[in-house]
């Protein structure tokens, strides 16, 4: 296998169309992007993509030989599936070099509909055993699977393994979830919404902000999360990072308001085969994108070259202003 | 404190008249939506909010409505008697920085350096509107088209220096490498 083929592909947030042609300028191979409607997971105000902008992103990208992926993996809501339907035809007819799904329904549809276009399985899909990825792979033909964050780098391998001719991508960098992505309910269980269905976890509708006495107090759904001292680095609104009262004590029973950076894993994420690394955050601005991508890219170069490199700046980027491998090298699994 | 400009520029703005700077904030922002006429799209139902835009190193405030092809702004002293749906807080140059792309939003509210209470969709939506809009200090300015690349590189530069004398947040991102180039 030569160098290039060996090289991971690096797959960047684009969250709206200014967010797309910085990625693509700060060298990213692929973007991920979604339709400004509840078909994709990132589903908040302000942010995604008309059918023009998305045929107008596509063409950027093409121009310079990037590619763009479509995200529709919410799952379809009964009475209403003609929504996603619509999605697909005109991610196709916009000429996306791949669609992300997740719902099995949507899946078969797209594949009948569109026997030759790429499809990726959505880490919304929660497929983590052989099994599952080889029903995708041999029954619809899914061309990559998007692993859920809750794996280890041991775990990646062996299904990387089994996943093979199908091609694995994971996340690198960026907001990091800490449950089974697609099963989770916390965020319908305090707001009625969710990634799952309605593209949005911990909705922006739904969450407030009150400062007291330097204190700031974020609630969701009219739960408490968290109280972030004067002077604490703050974290996203999620429940899965908020801090309770169990059992006498206060702590962070879920996980702390921490980002997901596994820059210092990618060779061994490489080595176990995985082909496409992704970085998280749709939902953040074009200083963000232009500095993550340009980090992983040069660290995706680096690493090709047999390199090691220093990308501290990604550092000022992440929640709570603290980084983690996350499960990947989490002993306790 | 991080990015604030001194007392001394506070003290000294709070004996000065507020309309000249409405005047000229009504200006700017009318050119900025010239250029973006899409703007009030992404804002969706948002578009008509009172958007409370708060520089915490300044005597004054911007309530900011965004609608359908145009924006209307005052400037008031204080919010006590100015309604509004939502209120984003942060030293001047920091503001003007999630303005141009040099920070991510996000990552200054991580780090204390930006506030917001009040309706967080609405300030989502503006802030995403923003982001989209890729504003920079010529097109704001309505300058002609031939020298927005000069100007552009001289206002970055100008603008990269201050933030390092007041010890603003370090800058990333495309707006001060658009801004150079």
């Amino acid at each position: 296998m030569n160098q290039a083929t060996r090289r991971p592909e690096l797959i960047c947030p684009a969250g709206t169309p200014a967010g797309l042609r910085t990625a693509v300028d700060a060298g990213a191979h692929a973007v991920y992007c979604g339709f400004r409607d509840e078909t994709n997971a990132r589903n908040f105000p302000g942010l995604n993509f008309d059918r023009k902008e998305l045929r107008d992103g596509i063409a950027y990208a093409h121009e310079h030989d990037v590619k763009v992926l479509v995200a529709l993996n919410t799952f379809m809501r009964a009475g209403a599936i003609d929504l996603w339907k619509r999605g697909i035809d005109d991610a196709v007819e916009a000429g996306a070099d791949a669609l992300i799904l997740a719902d099995i329904a949507l899946i078969a549809h797209t594949r009948q509909a569109y026997p030759k276009q790429r499809l990726h399985l959505s880490v919304q899909a929660a497929a983590a055993t052989p099994e599952a990825i080889a029903f995708y792979r041999d029954r619809f033909g899914i061309a990559r699977i998007v692993l859920p964050r809750v794996l280890t780098v041991e775990e990646i391998a062996r299904l990387a393994a089994a996943a093979a001719p199908c091609e694995t991508e994971v996340f690198v960098f960026g907001g990091l979830c800490v449950m089974a992505e697609g099963r989770c309910l916390l965020s319908s269980y305090a707001t009625g919404k969710s990634p799952n269905m309605t593209g949005v976890c911990s909705p922006p509708s739904h969450v407030d902000y009150r400062e007291e006495n330097g204190d700031l107090i974020a609630s969701v759904g009219g739960f408490v999360v968290e109280r972030f001292e004067k002077g604490d680095p703050a974290g996203y609104p999620t429940l899965c990072k908020g801090r309770y009262r169990a059992n006498g004590s206060l702590s962070h029973l879920f996980e702390d308001p921490v980002s997901l950076n596994a820059v210092d894993l990618l060779q061994n994420l490489a080595n176990v085969g995985v082909t496409a690394f992704k970085i998280e955050g749709r939902q953040r601005g074009r200083a963000y994108v232009a500095t993550a991508v340009q980090a992983f890219r040069r660290a995706v170069d680096a690493m090709a070259a047999g390199e090691k490199i220093d990308v501290a700046e990604l550092r000022a980027l992440t929640e709570g202003q603290r980084d983690t491998t996350g499960a990947y090298k989490k002993a306790w699994r | 404190m991080r990015g604030h400009l001194p007392p001394v520029i506070a003290k000294v703005a709070s004996i000065l008249p507020l309309l000249p700077l409405e005047l000229v904030a009504r200006h700017l922002i009318a050119n900025a939506m010239a250029a973006r006429p899409s703007f009030a799209s992404r804002l969706a139902e948002h578009a008509g909010r009172t958007f409370a835009i708060d520089p915490v190193d300044c005597p004054f405030v911007f309530l900011l409505v965004p609608s359908e092809g145009r924006a209307s702004v005052r400037v008031v002293r204080d919010l006590s008697d100015a309604p509004h749906d939502a209120r984003i807080a942060a030293p001047l140059i920091v503001l003007l920085g999630m303005i141009d792309g040099t920070y991510d939003g996000d990552a200054l509210f991580f780090s204390r350096d930006l506030s917001i209470d009040g309706d967080t969709a609405a300030v989502l939506a503006l802030r995403n509107a923003i982001e989209n809009a890729e504003l920079d200090p010529s097109l704001v300015l309505g300058l002609p088209r031939r020298v927005r690349g000069p100007f552009n590189g001289a206002a970055g530069f100008v603008l990269g220096n201050l933030r390092r004398a007041l010890d603003a947040p370090e800058e990333s991102g495309p707006g001060r490498k658009a801004l150079i180039a």
